[in-house]
């Protein structure tokens, strides 16, 4: 009798997945391929029409934007530009974009941060580092563009420690890789490194409903290098844990310098802390942004030992095991957080730098596996994995995390699960969720730094390849290579029910106050030697579709896309006046020329439209200023 | 024929009952709710349109389907044909439509308090011949869309006329044209009209 319950209960349970309705192009659940069945072309096949289970973000590094890949197809989707000019989308051609972009032209992206609610992806922004020029941008994942650009962040330079977003997205952790003179604009000789040069660490805070970025504070360091991050959570959530690679603060020649020691300084810091100082003004302004001295102010910041040059440090889905890469030692270093709080309760430091305890290392380290060479950066899957990428030896190790048997910890080599061979020289690794409280568990990206031709030959500059990984089973699987631009640094996945994009605009949502509707609203208007237009695109005419102007004179456009379907996107690009502007549908965007050339320069529409999109365009007429001859006439 | 109009004379003095008379307050409360129901649909499907565009059409307004976006984008289509464009300002039935249907409902009702089966004729007549006209007179407006094609438009198709009932293809557009709840509840008033004389038929005076 029990038995045909459970039966029946174990069918109805198994029938639920049915019941629900899916929208167009989604798989039904009961359909949803595991990525254990099948082949590796199978488990990474979506067939035309099908969609994928999840948004890839790829950072791009120095090519200044963002690529979105759907997985397990790693096929390329979009292209989100954030800090450098994108012609494609008009991105920094417009007023309102070239204003975000400022005096930059590019940007180096390194680490992408979902925002986060309770620890887990809610689906609203994407935050990105410019590594470059220490700014922070703002990607909604309502419409997949950059909303907010913020910086340079004053009082710190090579912002690579960064986008590190806390639980419940209150802020974004930023670290300086670079130490200069503070404040910024200050002279001072590099001789005098360790004495006139400052690292820094920044809160940059994130307001809750609009996501709009300020910096909220700033930990004052010493020179070091900071290198990478991560964000507490659970029995650590409020702490925040980055790596530097030069305690030794050296300032030429690093690659020898800086690696002399043994070890360098974490930093172990307590953000909520940080946050009540700067309440309670125990900070100092510098450069408009409060500044916390931590030999002040004891409780914000506590330096760890990590062995020679670390780069990533990453907290596990739990909160309570931290994992340091080391670089330049074949380990993984384990932190325990639990001990590192019993530490510091019990002021169990082994020394004190310019004022900040040095936590005992002995009295932390869980334990120091051997993962193998090179180790950089560390994901997990949920299940008590840890996955790191060995950069010298192009692999990815699975280790399994603490708690480990005395067995184990006698010889942590027991703890190595598998090794995988990636293609070549891996750098980071992304793991679905897998900075968050609960990785999907299903897929690694091995972002690898080297492709060494293992694509068609395309010269010497070559693209990035990145490997996507079965990790569902013992021994993690191949599946499938992509190329991307360069370069992906980290990377974020998403399910991708938990991003909601919109289409289009809606029209009632525009503010723009210039934005037109109807033929009738439309218009030049002169003020002086400024035109101003309001234009409306739609199938297949721009209104008007011609513009008088005189030499000298500043042309501004307001153009609405008055359409209200889907991809039916229009563009501006006018002949030999550098401009190209593209308005999504119930989109106004704002470009200004000036007339320095005389003549009729043609317009037209550059985003395909319509049947008779090439039939889309005005001109634009330039008379030539007048003289005092014609003037007099 | 004596005999007949003797006993059409009996039929239309016959009382009503009161199935009849409830009925007739039923079809009363139909003839209500086409007021505020959307009377017919036309459905256009495209490869590029797969979901469709929609065009709701009540007795007193012209709605387009995804939020009123789709009679935006129908115009838009249109307009390469050179159709001119349906904007509901041009319907001037819209603005008497929801009397003319108002006032059935009040003689439904008259009906149904006077109780006489010359009433429920007097009524089903004008009704049907109200029917009639409406009917003949979307064909009309159908036809006078698709007939008066702007000869500079973009394209140049041969005119037509827009399908009624059922589906047929248009360019790259397969149009589909059906009654929807409001239409229904026309038939169901002259269906219950029907059923109220039945009920009654043989009532003495």
């Amino acid at each position: 009798m029990k038995k045909s319950l459970l039966i029946s209960a174990t069918l109805a349970t198994a029938l639920l997945p049915f019941s629900g309705c899916n929208p167009p192009g989604q798989k039904s659940a009961g359909e949803t391929k595991t990525a254990s069945a099948g082949t590796p072309a199978a488990r990474t096949y979506v067939a035309p029409g099908d969609k994928d289970e999840y948004y890839l973000f790829y950072s791009g590094g120095h090519s200044g934007q963002v690529y979105v890949a759907g997985i397990p197809s790693m096929r390329h989707i979009s292209t989100i530009p954030v800090f450098a000019p994108y012609p494609a989308t008009g991105y920094g051609f417009d007023e309102e974009s070239k204003k975000m972009l400022g005096d930059y032209s590019w940007g180096d992206v390194h680490h992408p941060g979902l925002s986060k609610k309770d620890g887990v992806y809610d689906g609203r922004f994407l935050f990105v580092n410019d590594n470059a020029n220490n700014r922070v941008a703002r990607i909604s994942l309502s419409d997949f563009k950059t909303h907010q650009i913020l910086g340079p962040i004053p009082n710190s330079s090579g912002n690579h420690g960064s986008s590190f977003v806390t639980d419940n997205t209150e802020y974004v952790l930023v670290a300086s890789r670079f130490s200069v003179p503070l404040p910024k604009g200050r002279y001072a000789d590099p001789k005098d490194y360790e004495k006139e040069f400052n690292g820094m660490l920044s809160g940059i805070k994130v307001d809750p409903q609009s996501g709009e970025m300020s910096v909220g504070w700033q930990i004052l360091t010493p020179p070091f290098d900071w290198d990478l991050g991560s964000t507490g959570k659970g029995p650590s959530e409020g702490w925040a844990f980055w790596t530097s690679y030069n305690t030794e603060m050296a300032h030429e020649t690093l690659e020898a310098t800086s690696t002399q020691g043994e070890r360098d300084y974490a930093a172990v810091v307590n953000w909520r802390a940080a946050e009540a100082a700067v309440k309670e003004g125990k900070a100092t302004m510098l450069d408009g942004v409060p500044v916390i001295d931590p030999a002040k102010v004891p409780g914000v910041l506590y330096f760890m030992p990590v062995p020679k040059s670390p780069h990533g440090i990453d907290t596990d889905p739990s909160g309570r095991w931290i994992a340091a890469g080391g670089k330049l030692q074949p380990v993984a270093s384990v932190f325990d957080f639990e001990k590192i709080m019993a530490a510091i309760a019990k002021k169990d430091f082994e020394s004190e730098f310019r004022g900040v305890p040095v936590i005992r290392y002995e009295s932390v380290l869980e334990g120091s596996v051997p993962v193998g060479l090179g180790p950089l950066h560390t994901q997990f899957d949920g299940r008590g994995n840890a996955y790191t990428s060995l950069y010298i030896e192009s692999v990815v190790a699975k280790w399994k995390l603490p708690p480990w048997t005395a067995e184990e910890k006698a010889d942590l080599n027991k703890v190595i699960l598998d090794k995988i061979d990636v293609h070549y020289n891996i750098g980071h690794l992304v793991l679905g969720g897998g900075d968050t409280k609960k990785p999907y568990g299903d897929y690694l990206v091995a972002m690898n730094k080297l492709s060494k031709g293992r694509h068609l030959s395309v010269g010497p500059s070559q693209p990035e390849s990145s490997q996507l990984i079965d990790v569902t089973g013992q021994k993690m699987a191949m599946l499938y290579e992509a190329f991307t631009e360069p370069e992906p640094h980290f990377a974020q996945i998403i399910k991708a029910d938990t991003v909601n994009a919109i289409e289009v605009y809606p029209k009632a949502d525009n503010k723009h106050p210039h934005a037109v509707w109807e033929a009738k609203d439309t218009g030049v208007v002169r003020n002086g030697n400024k035109v101003e237009v309001k234009m409306i695109a739609i199938r297949s005419r721009f209104i008007p579709d011609r513009i008088d102007t005189q030499e000298g004179d500043e042309l501004t456009i307001h153009i609405t896309n008055v359409e209200q379907t889907t991809d039916m996107i229009h563009g501006i690009g006018i002949i030999e006046q550098n401009m190209n502007v593209v308005i999504d549908p119930g989109e106004t965007k704002t470009l200004k020329v000036t007339m320095t050339k005389t003549g009729v320069f043609p317009f037209y529409c550059t985003n395909f439209c319509s049947a008779l999109h090439q039939e889309m365009q005005g001109y634009l007429t330039v008379k030539p200023a007048p003289t005092a001859e014609t003037a007099a006439k | 024929m004596h005999n007949f109009l003797r006993r059409e004379i009996l039929f239309l003095r016959r009382p009503l009952n009161l199935t009849s008379r409830v009925l007739l307050l039923l079809a009363a409360g139909a003839l209500a709710a086409a007021i505020f129901l959307p009377l017919w649909k036309i459905h256009l499907v495209a490869p590029q349109y797969r979901e469709g565009l929609a065009l709701d059409i009540f007795s007193h307004k012209l709605v387009g389907g995804n939020g009123g976006q789709d009679l935006h984008e129908i115009n838009t289509l249109n307009h390469y044909i050179g159709m001119k464009t349906l904007s509901q300002a041009d319907f001037a039935e819209m603005t008497w439509m929801p009397f003319a249907l108002g006032g059935f409902c009040l003689l439904a009702l008259r009906a149904a308090v006077i109780g006489r089966m010359a009433s429920i004729v007097d009524l089903g007549v004008l009704f049907l011949y109200f029917t009639a006209f409406s009917l003949g007179n979307f064909y009309y407006r159908l036809h006078t869309y698709g007939h008066t094609l702007d000869p500079r438009a973009p394209m140049t198709i041969e005119p037509f006329t827009p399908v009624m009932l059922g589906s047929q293809k248009i360019a790259n557009f397969v149009q589909t044209s059906l009654p929807q709840s409001g239409g229904y509840m026309l038939a169901v008033f002259i269906a219950l009209l029907f059923a109220a004389a039945w009920c009654s038929r043989k009532e003495l005076p």
